[in-house]
């Protein structure tokens, strides 16, 4: 008998379909494999999908909520998609998510008295020098010490998430928040104004796709794209061209630490108006998922931040009247990011065996 | 070539050989589109050597790694000792006797010499290891057949040539019956290669079959008894040595005849690159230099030839821009260089053809024009306030393309599909669009089929002819040879004085590679080989 | 002056000593876990998510009716089906190990709330189980100070001591630990002795997981008695910089794991010292703190495994 050994062989030509058919198929099946864990809790399965189905995309107010869900999630996968691209692996949206909303707390809770058309591009900047210098840390500690950024990146979440803590306990504290730990709302002039009456969508979403049409024409149009991808895909063939590969690195990091300081100014201004500790529910890592399930690709992530995004408004609602426990959406979600990595590995590669 | 006469290691006259060991019988494998084997039959017989003969990509290597358990085979069967083998399982391969000494050594650098040895020779749920007995055997191997290693020192601390007899002992501890070595002389300079051979007789005269693959026609010739020879994945002969002529080999394994390059003889001009008295620290992995000095003109070609390991690498990273010296200068046209950037060094008009196509040399994942103007994407005519101007990549691109023959694919495919041939080509034509004044070609011809490196090689004369200083580093000593105006040698991190073409020797050039001062060289054989 | 004296006498308690050994454990089991994946060549971030489900597997099998020790391996065997998922996607696949685990990670941790909430639908605060009592070892407990914090423990730190002795002469003194170690050195050499990379580098990654599994199990099976969301609380995270700072090694993985517990042990009770002064957050900050500081500290050193987080693909061309 002989034994068939199984062998990855790179595919010469990457036909287009499968490309778009990898998210498709991953979505598909994490719907197959999360069913048996839907039917555990005794509810009927197509009926509790319908119910997230209807849940998400059945009424104006139902996208509505999936899209001011995905709002911050596109930031985030934007976030990771960036830094993913280059090979460096920020694990750290969710921290510098909330170092954003904390800058926005300190600045649009009335220190600054000014103009909405003022006021709102000065808190997107600060909020994206606050993420951004969250991962100027990791990048300088990678470049100089090699220090390997996954690690330091999550270790960096929790501290912040700590000082917000500490912030909202004492300094931030609102003292008309009836001794919970929440900030004072940021002003009204501060605040991004709602798409639609009586509906939550902001135009933190319009800022979203704003920041995922530069991204595109940065990575595609541009010489510092050119550089990004190039030490993403292979450092030492960049740096033997002559390409100033740390520096690109520190600029990619900047980069994405900025964009996930953002979705905290949107979260602050656009959703909540003032920032607690729950501010966001892992907005950061999930993003890595909606990153992954964009192939990284900048305008993918607002698809797949709203296919997310649906998931989770979704089980909200499912779960209410199912008797689902929400949960079951971030299984489905992480489900669908590893079903997503082997679909891409198959795009690339066709599996043989012998 | 300084090697062992075919006469002194003729064993088929001390001992019949008829019974035979291994059989192959219809092998074929695709990969992809390319047919690495087709329906090869072989047979090697007992206490024979059997070379095997062929081009880089005649398909040795993916024959012998089926043979091995590294691949399975599309169709076709293998015999040892008369028994199928089972495919696909270097351990079955292991459990009949057979032994392989790669051509890229598998040894884990961290590990002692005893741990590589003995690993995989015991069952895994072993409570135990005796590790006793595992040294006492291998110290036993190491006397019986002349191939002493200490072993507690870790791999990281061994010789190339230390570290192949390793490989070998892996094999023997094994009991292994037939040998493969996958052109086990490519690491070694020519007077260890003696010592191997003599190795290899001990081997022999122990009662082991050796398969031996080789693209060197006079090391075959020199060590087997019977030649067969591949050429595209076929078998295309199989004589005798004793029958074999040299010509006849060079034919059957190329399939045409080499035209050797055109070269003219050109009086050189004003230097272009001067060191002076070069330092570099070992670092980082890299192997240090001291105190080398080198100079070369317009329209030279100077060679550097060594073992790998000894600082070439190093030189090249310094003219590349990827390392400092501690001390010594080094002078392009005349002027000090103090930044040690690539992005300085391509500025300075210095052209470079990187080791490694793959990992330095062209990003896989990229474009033809995206790799074409790696250098220089940021000249005014690429960039433009940051904007990338895509037309003119394009066109660039094209020209390339078109200038230099890279063939089949469109300035828009990934690089990665690409042959070496057609990558070489790319990167040589970037570095010549450049117009460079100093050209660093390091290994150019490494692991190219014959027409490509002979293109290769016409294109650096060319260059030459134009103008340019060229530094080939080369372990190839036939390249150095034949494109080369003067070569030096480099060992140890020192690099000897230069010699013109015409009044030095391989056999020569050998010695000098292992250290050997060029006045002492009076008789060859009087000198044994430093094996380390 | 009377805190100058105080911040010194926390060392003379013997309860520190305690707390420092009982918060090492699950550093143990988890840095532990982590050195065997990585030693063979694989980085596991699923360490997380696998600690997370441990914790709530164990405790929940108790709950439900299991002893403790059954528990214990119910825990460990959840950890190995998480690891074996690792394994399948990062070893014949070849997929990012970073991604995969922070894959596994997310599963696993939404994995168990889902769970925890299908069982227990209406329960605000958990149920509590009847945790492992502390064993006194006769005689040996009675030496002061040491006494206390090393002979009168949990079982499951015996377990994590013994773990170490365990998994150190596995790793350099049988033909599986040469295998773990050349697969995670050189996977190539490995194959060429006929050893199978894909094999050894699973069973690895699998045996590693369980480890980290009874880790988190140690948290609510011991440590406390009830299963609450975010115990793991980063724990996970700390033992990926504690496996550098041991230089991949078990017996310093104890050591590390142990030098971070007692600091983290001290912080607390200079937090009590200190009293409000200064917000408590910025003391549980210090773990993190440190964890990060210890990377750069190691930073220089070398000795980690040459092949870690390259896939080995056979037969690539």
């Amino acid at each position: 008998m002989q034994l068939k050994q199984m062998r990855l062989e790179p595919r010469i030509r990457v036909p287009f379909v499968l490309v778009i058919l990898a998210p498709v198929v991953s979505i598909v099946a994490s719907f197959v494999l999360c069913a048996g864990l839907v039917a555990w809790s005794g509810a009927s399965i197509f009926e509790a999908y319908g119910l997230l189905l209807k849940g998400a995309l059945g009424s104006g107010f139902a996208l509505s909520e999936t899209f001011a869900r995905a709002t911050p999630l596109i930031f985030t996968g934007l976030a990771a998609a960036v830094a993913f691209k280059s090979r460096f692996w920020n694990i750290g949206a969710e921290g510098q998510l909330y170092a954003g909303a904390l800058i926005i707390t300190v600045l649009g809770t009335g220190m600054l008295d000014l103009h909405p058309g003022l006021i709102i591009p000065i808190l997107v900047i600060t909020s994206a020098v606050a993420g951004a210098l969250m991962l100027l840390g990791p990048v300088l500690l990678k470049i100089h010490f090699g220090v390997d950024e996954v690690v330091t990146t999550l270790l960096l979440n929790f501290i912040v998430l700590l000082l917000v803590s500490l912030l909202l306990e004492g300094p931030l504290k609102d003292p008309m928040g009836l001794g919970w730990p929440q900030a004072e709302p940021v002003t009204e002039a501060a605040e991004l104004p709602r798409l639609f009456q009586g509906l939550r969508l902001h135009a933190g979403l319009l800022l979203a796709l704003l920041f995922s049409f530069i991204m595109w024409i940065v990575s595609i149009r541009t010489t510092l794209g050119y550089e990004m991808r190039a030490v993403g895909f292979n450092q030492k063939a960049a740096r033997f061209a002559g390409m100033p590969v740390k520096r690109v690195m520190i600029i990619t990091a900047l980069i994405s630490g900025g964009i996930a300081g953002i979705a905290g100014f949107s979260e602050v201004a656009g959703m909540k108006g003032n920032l607690t500790l729950d501010l966001s529910p892992g907005f950061g890592y999930t993003g890595i998922v909606v990153a992954m399930l964009a192939q990284l690709h900048p305008l993918g992530v607002i698809i797949s931040a709203s296919f997310v995004a649906s998931i989770f408004v979704g089980a909200d609602a499912m779960s209410r009247s199912a008797g689902v426990p929400s949960y079951i959406a971030d299984v489905m979600v992480s489900v669908s990011l590893l079903c997503m990595l082997v679909s891409v590995l198959l795009v690339r590669f066709r599996i043989r065996w012998g | 070539m300084n090697v062992v006469k075919r006469s002194e290691i003729d064993i088929s006259e001390k001992k019949p050989a008829s019974e035979v060991v291994l059989r192959l019988r219809g092998i074929t494998k695709v990969f992809g589109s390319l047919v690495a084997n087709n329906d090869i039959s072989l047979e090697l017989k007992s206490g024979e050597v059997l070379a095997l003969l062929g081009e880089n990509g005649a398909g040795k290597t993916t024959l012998m790694n089926i043979l091995f358990g590294h691949y399975i085979a599309d169709s076709g069967s293998i015999e040892v000792f008369g028994r199928p083998i089972q495919q696909g399982s270097p351990h079955a391969a292991i459990e009949l006797g057979i032994g392989m000494v790669h051509q890229h050594f598998t040894l884990a650098d961290n590990l002692s010499v005893l741990d590589n040895v003995m690993l995989g020779t015991e069952p895994l749920w072993w409570f135990s290891s005796n590790r006793r007995a595992g040294r006492l055997k291998l110290e036993q191997l190491g006397e019986r057949f002349g191939l002493r290693v200490k072993p507690n020192a870790r791999v990281a601390e061994l010789s190339i040539g230390e570290r192949q007899r390793v490989e070998i002992l892996k094999a023997l501890y094994r009991n292994a019956q037939i040998l493969i070595l996958d052109e086990p002389t490519a690491v070694l300079t020519p007077q260890e290669t003696d010592t191997f051979f003599e190795t290899l007789k001990k081997l022999v005269s122990g009662g082991l079959s050796l398969i031996f693959i080789s693209h060197k026609m006079q090391e075959v010739l020199a060590i087997s008894d019977r030649v067969a020879v591949l050429n595209e994945g076929r078998l295309v002969s199989e004589l005798k040595t004793a029958d074999a002529s040299e010509t006849e080999l060079a034919q059957s394994m190329i399939g045409r005849s080499i035209e050797l390059p055109e070269r003219k003889t050109l009086k050189a001009g004003k230097p272009i690159l001067k060191l002076k008295s070069i330092t570099v620290m070992p670092e980082d992995g890299r192997s240090a230099l001291s105190s080398v000095s080198l100079d070369i003109c317009a329209r030279e070609i100077v060679g550097i030839a060594g073992v790998s390991g000894n600082g070439q690498s190093t030189i090249a990273d310094l003219i590349t821009g990827l390392v400092e010296p501690r001390s010594g200068t080094l002078e392009l046209h005349g002027e000090v260089v103090n930044n040690f950037s690539p992005r300085n060094m391509l500025q300075k008009k210095v052209g470079r053809i990187p080791e490694d196509r793959h990992s330095q040399g062209l990003i896989g994942d990229m474009t033809l024009a995206e790799n074409s103007i790696s250098e220089c994407y940021q000249d005014p005519q690429f960039s433009s306030y940051g904007w990338q101007n895509k037309l003119n990549c394009q066109s660039f691109a094209e020209n390339i393309v078109s200038k230099f023959d890279v063939r089949g694919y469109s300035p828009n495919s990934p690089v990665r599909l690409l042959s070496g041939g057609n990558m070489q080509k790319l990167i040589l034509g970037r570095v010549l669009s450049g117009n460079p004044q100093l050209i660093l070609a390091n290994q150019p011809g490494r692991g190219l089929d014959v027409g490509a490196a002979a293109y290769v090689h016409e294109q650096l004369l060319a260059a030459r002819e134009n103008g340019a200083a060229i530094l080939l580093i080369s372990e190839d000593l036939e390249e150095l040879l034949q494109i080369a105006d003067r070569i030096a040698v480099i060992h140890r991190g020192r690099l000897s004085e230069s010699y013109p073409r015409e009044s030095i020797s391989i056999s020569q050039l050998g010695l000098l590679m292992t250290g050997q001062q060029k006045k002492s060289i009076t008789n060859n054989h009087a000198i044994e080989a430093d094996a380390s | 002056m009377e805190t100058s004296i105080a911040w010194l006498e926390i060392f003379l308690n013997a309860s520190f000593w305690v707390a420092s050994v009982r918060i090492a454990t699950p550093l143990i089991f988890g840095t532990l876990g982590e050195v065997i994946c990585e030693r063979a060549g694989v980085l596991n971030l699923g360490i997380e998510g696998i600690m997370t489900i441990g914790a709530m597997a164990g405790w929940m099998a108790v709950y439900q009716g299991a002893g403790l020790w059954s528990g214990l391996f119910f825990a460990a065997a959840c950890g190995g089906i998480f690891g074996l998922l690792h394994a399948m996607l990062t070893v014949p696949l070849g997929l990012s190990q970073h991604v995969t685990g922070i894959g596994i990670t997310l599963l696993a941790t939404s994995l168990t709330s889902y769970v925890y909430r299908l069982i227990l639908p209406e329960v605000n605060s958990p149920p509590r189980i009847q945790a492992f009592e502390p064993l006194e070892i006769p005689g040996l407990s009675s030496i002061p100070l040491i006494g206390e914090a090393l002979f009168n423990q949990s079982p499951l730190t015996y377990f994590a001591f013994i773990s170490v002795v365990v998994v150190s002469y596995v790793l350099y003194r049988t033909p599986f630990g040469l295998a773990i170690q050349m697969v995670g050195e050189n996977p190539a050499a490995a194959e060429a002795q006929g050893v199978d990379v894909t094999v050894i580098r699973t069973v690895a990654v699998v045996c590693g997981s369980a480890f980290m599994a009874v880790g988190g199990a140690f948290l609510t099976m011991s440590a406390f008695n009830a299963f609450f969301f975010n115990m793991i609380n980063g724990r996970g995270w700390i033992c990926i910089a504690l496996v550098v700072f041991a230089s991949w090694r078990p017996g310093k993985a104890l050591l590390g794991a142990f030098l971070f517990a007692a600091f983290d042990a001290y912080q607390m009770r200079l937090q009590q010292l200190v009293g409000t002064e200064i917000p408590y957050q910025i003391f549980l900050m210090m773990p993190y703190v440190l964890s990060i500081l210890a990377l750069i500290v190691m930073s220089r050193r070398v000795g980690y495994p040459q092949a870690l987080m390259i896939p080995y693909r056979k037969g690539e061309r």
